[in-house]
């Protein structure tokens, strides 16, 4: 029984939600889709903030189920929720925001980290007699964050809290957020429209288009999916791939990295050697060539096979995908030169890779 | 207007015709202040006037104390009828009156009221000792200093001291006792005259001083015929009947 | 006028504002909480009858007050169980009057400060396990500071500053329900100007007082 399950429809003016899926209790389901797709509805929905016609079982826990008239109020659910600002309390400084969802905590008071071993964790001890209004961006969001979890929920519903931040502070809080949940055993539903967010976190992805449902799966899978672009978006689409930490190049500050018995060399892992990690690889930082080049700046020159061709209708391009020894990679190029090189399924193709980031360990 | 009534002054001044004619063959104008308490027989006396003279007259009505101290503020009034004589008597000795103008219109006289119960003798003001008694703000009020006069000689051993009840005028004393929250009042008896006998008890005079209401002619109308006629229509016959019909005491014909 | 009545006087105009003020802030916030919240539509009207003060002439409100108060308004039952016949000329009753009075400059500050801070505080307060109760007192008015501050100010200051009302129920009588503004009218109708002049600049002193506060309060709270 441990498991998220959600079936919500209704309607609210002209949009429309009709929207039912099933994921696990336990590491990080991302709900993908565009803006204003009905993602955070389902949220609300979920910690009752909001009400529509449905049902709402999680970790086998009934929140919301019609047929039995069973409505809990929020707070009776033990939803921790995210939001995207971090709407903390404006009256009271760190402390008392992370006390103010352990006081009020329905589990067990004595288990979980205290407020001092969060502020700790999070990296925001030194910070706890400031009020919000003297906070960073991140610092706000990381706070939100112990806040969160200090109230011991049963499931964590994370509504694209990461938006605002910049890059790096961006890296580093998803990081930590990722570490922290897999030590409290925390279920999270997290909801994005930002391909990058969705490789770095998600176990299961869902995604989601006009108010319901369009796929579940892994994200890896899901990403190979070109028939999917109209749901993950054209500029973002790409592949996730799992490597292996084979070799770290002091020299250069590279790190090697073993595809399916073919190098990649990236800078920046923060991986040690042996260990595996996920990449991903963007289909326009992908270029195809017939044979191997030489005298290019490119290093990560990757052989494969071509196992699909898909001309895109009214555009310029088309979409290949790029068996590479088990690992699939896609590229989106001209259907020019998809005519002109004769690329079609089983041709063999190098694949040029100008640019790859790295996600996170696996 | 004003160059006709400076015509007036002059004809006046060379005596050549009597004001009252002269009121009375062309149509000019008085303007009236009158204490609030009086303002119903101040408007019939001033249709009367209006009526045998064919002059106008333009009424304001206000407080004694409000009026006093526009008057002093140079408001435009040419008549003022008080609810007292010390605002006029003040008035005559800044010079802002006509001197000897002023005469007492109208005496007012006390009636204990019981809002419509009836009223046989002042032994209900302490019959039951719970009840409020409204009176007029003796400080203001030449009502409310009668009311403390008259109930000091009428039980001269009773301490009435938390009873009582001040509104701020007479009408406001009546307001009190007509909403019920004040059992009994003090109030005029021009105010209950409408009423049946019973329901109210008329003071005797003699349990306080005068209720004197002086009418004093201002400075600033000194040569104004009509006013003048207006002051002489007040003490006529036809403005007593009138006076006297509103609960008023006979005048007390002095001054000029 | 005496010391020891001007003394009286002036305590009895405090203590009827800080009296009033307690209930206003009482009575003002479930008014003002359930204004900021609901969508019934209901709202404008209940908005409308609390503004209506603003608008209507004391003497208005004078007037119902003192039918409202007596022997066969709600007041006079209210007295009548401790024996009274109205509450008409009481301290009590003047109380209640300046709370009718005064209770739009209440609800609307507090109404303005639910309203800014929207459902936001609350929801999380919620999903961190407060009940709605919990949240109220926890979150809400905290939050609400502010406008608490501004509401009580200003419910003091139109207290201290109120006429018309005071003077159709009070029956002006000393100790009881002679305040300030009553006593100032009472010497300007006597002709004692000298006192006059003394209460009034006093009262002009401190409505000056009381705005540069709440001037100070607002800078304060913008730069913040």
């Amino acid at each position: 029984m441990d498991r998220i399950a959600v079936a919500v429809s209704g309607g609210k003016g002209d949009f429309r939600l009709d929207m039912a899926f099933d994921t696990p209790a336990n590491g990080v389901s991302v709900l993908f889709g565009p803006s204003g797709c009905g993602k955070t509805t389902i949220l609300r929905c979920i910690a009752g903030l909001e009400r529509m016609p449905g049902n709402v079982m999680v970790a086998g826990q009934v929140w919301q189920d019609d047929s039995k008239g069973v409505f809990l109020p929020p707070h009776h659910r033990a939803a921790g929720y995210v939001f995207q600002e971090a709407s903390l309390f404006a009256h009271l400084n760190v402390r008392e925001n992370l006390e103010f969802g352990r006081k009020r905590r329905m589990a067990q008071p004595a288990q979980g980290p205290s407020v001092d071993e969060m502020a700790g964790l999070l990296g925001i001890a030194h910070l706890c007699n400031r009020k919000p209004k003297h906070l960073s961006g991140g610092e706000r969001q990381r706070v939100a964050i112990g806040r969160a979890l200090l109230s011991a929920p049963r499931l964590l519903l994370m509504d694209e809290p990461f938006t605002g931040l910049d890059r790096q502070i961006k890296k580093e809080t998803i990081s930590l957020f990722l570490d922290l949940r897999k030590r409290l055993g925390i279920p999270a539903l997290y909801v994005s429209h930002d391909m990058a967010e969705v490789a770095a976190l998600a176990d299961v992805m869902i995604v989601m288009a006009d108010g319901s449902k369009v796929t579940q799966g892994l994200p890896s899978e899901i990403f190979e999916k070109v028939e999917l672009q109209s749901a993950t978006g054209r500029f973002e689409a790409g592949t996730l791939v799992v490597a292996t930490v084979s070799d770290k190049d002091s020299q250069y500050d590279l790190t090697r990295l073993d595809l399916s018995g073919q190098a990649l060399f990236l800078p920046g892992v923060d991986a040690a050697v042996g260990e595996k990690v996920r990449l991903r690889i963007r289909a326009r930082d992908v270029s195809l060539a017939l044979g191997r080049p030489t005298g290019i700046s490119i290093r990560n020159i990757l052989s494969g096979q071509i196992t699909e061709v898909v001309a895109e209708a009214d555009t310029a391009f088309a979409e290949t995908v790029v068996d590479i020894g088990g690992s699939r990679i896609r590229a989106r190029i001209t259907r020019m030169a998809v005519d002109e090189l004769g690329l079609v399924p089983g041709k063999e193709v190098y694949a040029l890779v100008k640019s790859v980031s790295f996600d996170r360990r696996v | 207007m004003k160059l006709l009534s400076r015509l007036f002054s002059l004809l006046v001044i060379s005596g050549m015709l009597l004001p009252f004619a002269a009121a009375r063959s062309l149509a000019g104008e008085v303007r009236i202040a009158v204490a609030s308490n009086f303002s119903v027989p101040a408007r019939e006396i001033a249709r009367a006037f209006e009526t045998a003279t064919g002059n106008k007259v333009t009424a304001s009505f206000g407080s004694t104390g409000k009026i006093y101290a526009q008057i002093v503020q140079a408001a435009p009034f040419d008549i003022f009828l008080s609810a007292d004589q010390e605002r006029p008597q003040l008035l005559e000795q800044q010079g802002l009156a006509v001197s000897d103008s002023r005469f007492t219109y109208a005496l007012g006289r006390l009636a204990l009221y019981a809002g419509g119960t009836d009223v046989k003798g002042p032994g209900l003001l302490v019959a039951d000792r719970s009840d409020r008694i409204a009176i007029a703000n003796p400080e203001l009020a030449p009502y409310g200093r009668a009311a403390v006069e008259a109930l000091a000689k009428l039980f001269p051993d009773e301490d009435f001291g938390s009873r009582l009840v001040q509104g701020e005028n007479i009408s406001q004393t009546l307001q009190f006792v007509e909403t019920g929250n004040a059992r009994l009042g003090l109030v005029a008896y021009s105010q209950v005259i409408s009423q049946a006998a019973a329901q109210y008890w008329l003071v005797p005079e003699g349990l306080h001083s005068p209720i004197a209401q002086d009418a004093v002619l201002l400075k600033s109308a000194d040569a104004n015929p009509v006013a003048r006629a207006f002051m002489d229509f007040l003490r006529g016959s036809e403005a007593e009947n009138i006076i006297r019909r509103y609960g008023y005491s006979a005048h007390v014909r002095g001054g000029s | 006028m005496g010391t020891a009545e001007l003394a009286s006087i002036l305590w009895l105009t405090l203590k009827l504002a800080l009296v009033t003020t307690l209930c206003l802030l009482v009575v003002g916030t479930p008014i003002a909480w359930w204004l900021a919240r609901t969508r019934s539509r209901f709202r404008d009207v209940v908005a409308s009858v609390a503004a209506l003060p603003l608008i209507l002439p004391p003497t208005v409100l004078g007037f119902y007050l003192l039918i409202a108060l007596g022997p066969s308004g709600p007041g006079g039952w209210l007295a009548g169980l401790s024996g009274g016949r109205t509450l008409a000329f009481t301290f009590e009753g003047l109380v209640i009057g300046s709370v009718v009075y005064s209770l739009p400059f209440v609800v609307q500050p507090i109404r303005n400060a639910f309203e800014a801070f929207g459902e936001r505080p609350l929801e999380v307060a919620a999903t961190l396990g407060a009940s709605p109760w919990n949240a109220f007192f926890t979150v809400a008015l905290p939050l609400a500071r502010p406008g608490f501050l501004t509401a009580a100010i200003l419910g003091f200051a139109h207290t201290i500053g109120e006429f018309g009302v005071v003077l159709m129920i009070g029956g002006n009588i000393p100790g009881e329900t002679r305040v300030i503004s009553v006593a100032i009218y009472d010497l300007v109708e006597s002709g004692d100007w000298g006192t006059a002049h003394l209460l009034s600049a006093g009262l002009v002193l401190f409505s000056f007082t009381v705005i540069m506060v709440m001037l100070r309060l607002g800078s304060a709270r913008g730069e913040g």
